[in-house]
């Protein structure tokens, strides 16, 4: 497969502080490539730069073979973005505002009436087509965003964050969406600070921290960085807050991590630390309601690699402003 | 060029279509101008005759000024506006379909007052070119200044205050209710600098015997000038904010 998209030391200072720092990678045409960091690792700010929004300080970007410094008229024409926030025209309907993206973007005259419709059917929103914007709900809206993304058929997409703020069933229907434009040749570059999506949906992932690149490959090559790494997780009826830092200095328990009544350990020993934790616990008074091993997921290399708790990622962005509701 | 043109004319369209109903639009862009015309005329319905060309140019700049105001920081503050710089535009491409929606709005409120205006005072048009060519030109250099003090602020309401520093000195420096012959020096330096003067001159030529201050041919020329001085303007202070904004 060809690189539809290079990146050359691409670097960005905010003043001083540096929030993406000299990136160099590249994307296959035909394939999820995902950027998997906490809010503020420079995801956005990356794409923002190779879509020609924001002037990087050093470093360039090509996609489709144009460089997006020296031509970004030509880069526009070959991608679509989904930015943040769903940013259409709130008093325009659906089928007007894919008509006037169509326009914008130099789709002929005869054929806008029709790939706007085609995207509508696509999108699950042929029955909303004469609704203004304003009107959508918020997973609709998303859909909507993506599709005037797609109008004058792009040969890679970019979706920042495309599924934050959005309910359960929004956002699956969302990524089932995403995966059928994969299935028709569709290049996408996602931004996502959720472990399981970009499990979900990437051919590879980029992990991103402090604006840099800590590791690209798939999903399986990047769990086997912990495969000698065995999990413990035990169900409790309670976790009280001195119980971490007892545990964590217990030997061979290299990662303690607790996620509502479970924790869970991470050792290279299980044989040998499982009957010390069972009885420091049983010390402290915890009553145990279950014992489990895990295979080690995408999470725990997130942590093993980037030495961030994973609740971090859990934590959404603050929507702001726009057509949101 | 044609297909940056056509862009143009798109993103003008839509700009018409979606703000024309908007509360600071209406007031600042249809109300004012309106009630200016009533209020001169209940006061002295034979006296507005002298006053006409000013109030014409009046309604074109408060109406061209308030639509650009709306079609740049209302799209700023949705978001709206990246999506333009997204599209494959010539930022030309985009600051020309702003004017131009800013002054089709501006040249369609006109239209309805000059209409209204013209035969009631019985007043004819005896430059028909010349006067088109006024206030196609004047709406244009207004639209642009309104995009000037517009791009630097984040809201509507900011905008119309910012707009306001200097669309009412204007009226009464531009000549628009009292000649600009009789006003006291410095003023006439000032009013000299001022686009709308030469609104209202050339707008004289075309509508009464007044002879104006200068040939009516020279105010076209320093209208056009305006225009080509704002657009670089706007041009180069938009792609700065752009630069530093994004």
């Amino acid at each position: 497969m060809d690189n539809i998209l290079q990146i050359k030391d691409l670097t960005k200072f905010y003043g001083s502080i540096p929030a993406v720092d000299h990136l160099s990678f590249d994307v296959k045409e035909g394939e999820v490539f995902g950027f998997l960091g906490p809010n503020g690792a420079g995801k956005t700010t990356t794409i923002r730069m190779m879509v020609g929004l924001t002037q990087p300080s050093s470093g360039t970007a090509w996609i489709d073979g144009h460089d997006v410094i020296k031509d970004p008229v030509e880069v526009k024409k070959t991608i679509g973005l989904v930015p943040e926030t769903s940013n259409l025209y709130g008093e325009l309907t659906s089928f007007e505002n894919l008509i006037y993206q169509a326009e914008l973007y130099g789709v002929p005259r005869k054929e806008r009436k029709d790939r706007a419709l085609q995207l509508l059917e696509e999108f699950g929103l042929k029955e909303h087509l004469e609704k203004p914007f304003q009107k959508l709900s918020r997973g609709l809206k998303r859909r909507l965003t993506i599709a005037a993304a797609l109008i004058h058929h792009p040969k890679i997409l970019f979706l920042d964050e495309p599924t934050t703020g959005l309910d359960v069933m929004s956002a699956r229907g969302l990524r089932k969406l995403i995966l059928d434009a994969k299935k028709k040749g569709l290049t996408i570059f996602l931004t996502t600070h959720y472990i399981p999506e970009a499990e979900t949906l990437c051919d590879r992932i980029a992990i991103i921290v402090k604006g840099k690149i800590r590791i690209i490959d798939t999903s399986e090559n990047i769990k086997s960085q912990v495969k000698e790494t065995e999990i413990l997780e035990i169900g409790l009826d309670r976790v009280s807050e001195n119980l971490k830092g007892l545990l964590i200095s217990l030997d061979g328990v290299e990662r303690v991590l607790i996620d509502e009544n479970r924790i869970r350990f991470h050792t290279k020993r299980l044989d040998q630390v499982t009957s010390p934790i069972m009885k420091s616990l049983e010390e402290h008074g915890a009553i145990i309601r279950s014992i489990n091993t895990l295979t080690p997921t995408l999470e725990d290399a997130f942590v093993k690699l980037t030495g961030l708790d994973s609740e971090l990622m859990k934590i959404d962005k603050p929507v702001k402003g726009g057509p949101e509701s | 060029m044609n297909e940056e043109i056509k862009k143009s004319y798109f993103i003008a369209k839509k700009d018409m279509g979606t703000y024309y109903l908007k509360p600071p639009l209406i007031s600042w862009g249809l109300m004012l101008p309106i009630v200016f015309v009533f209020a001169f005329y209940f006061r002295n319905p034979m006296g507005i005759k002298e006053v006409v060309p000013g109030l014409i140019g009046m309604t074109l700049l408060f109406s061209c000024t308030s639509m650009a105001a709306i079609v740049i920081t209302f799209e700023k503050r949705i978001g709206a506006l990246e999506r333009l710089l997204l599209a494959p535009l010539d930022i030309r491409t985009i600051l020309f379909g702003k004017t131009l929606g800013s002054t089709l709005f501006g040249l369609i409120i006109t239209f309805c007052i000059t209409i209204f205006l013209i035969p009631i005072m019985g007043l004819s048009v005896k430059h028909l070119f010349s006067f088109v060519f006024i206030i196609i030109l004047s709406g244009l250099a207004f639209s642009l200044l309104g995009i000037l003090i517009s791009v630097g602020v984040k809201e509507v309401f900011e905008a119309m205050t910012m707009s306001n520093f200097f669309r009412f000195p204007m009226i009464f420096l531009c000549g628009v209710f009292f000649p600009v012959s009789v006003m006291p020096y410095p003023l006439p330096i000032l009013s000299y600098l001022l686009p709308l003067t030469y609104s209202v001159d050339g707008l004289k030529h075309c509508l009464s015997e007044d002879k104006g201050m200068i040939p009516l041919y020279l105010d076209l020329l320093i209208l056009l000038g305006f225009t080509f001085l704002l657009f670089s303007l706007s041009l180069f202070i938009f792609k700065k904010r752009i630069r530093q904004e994004f």
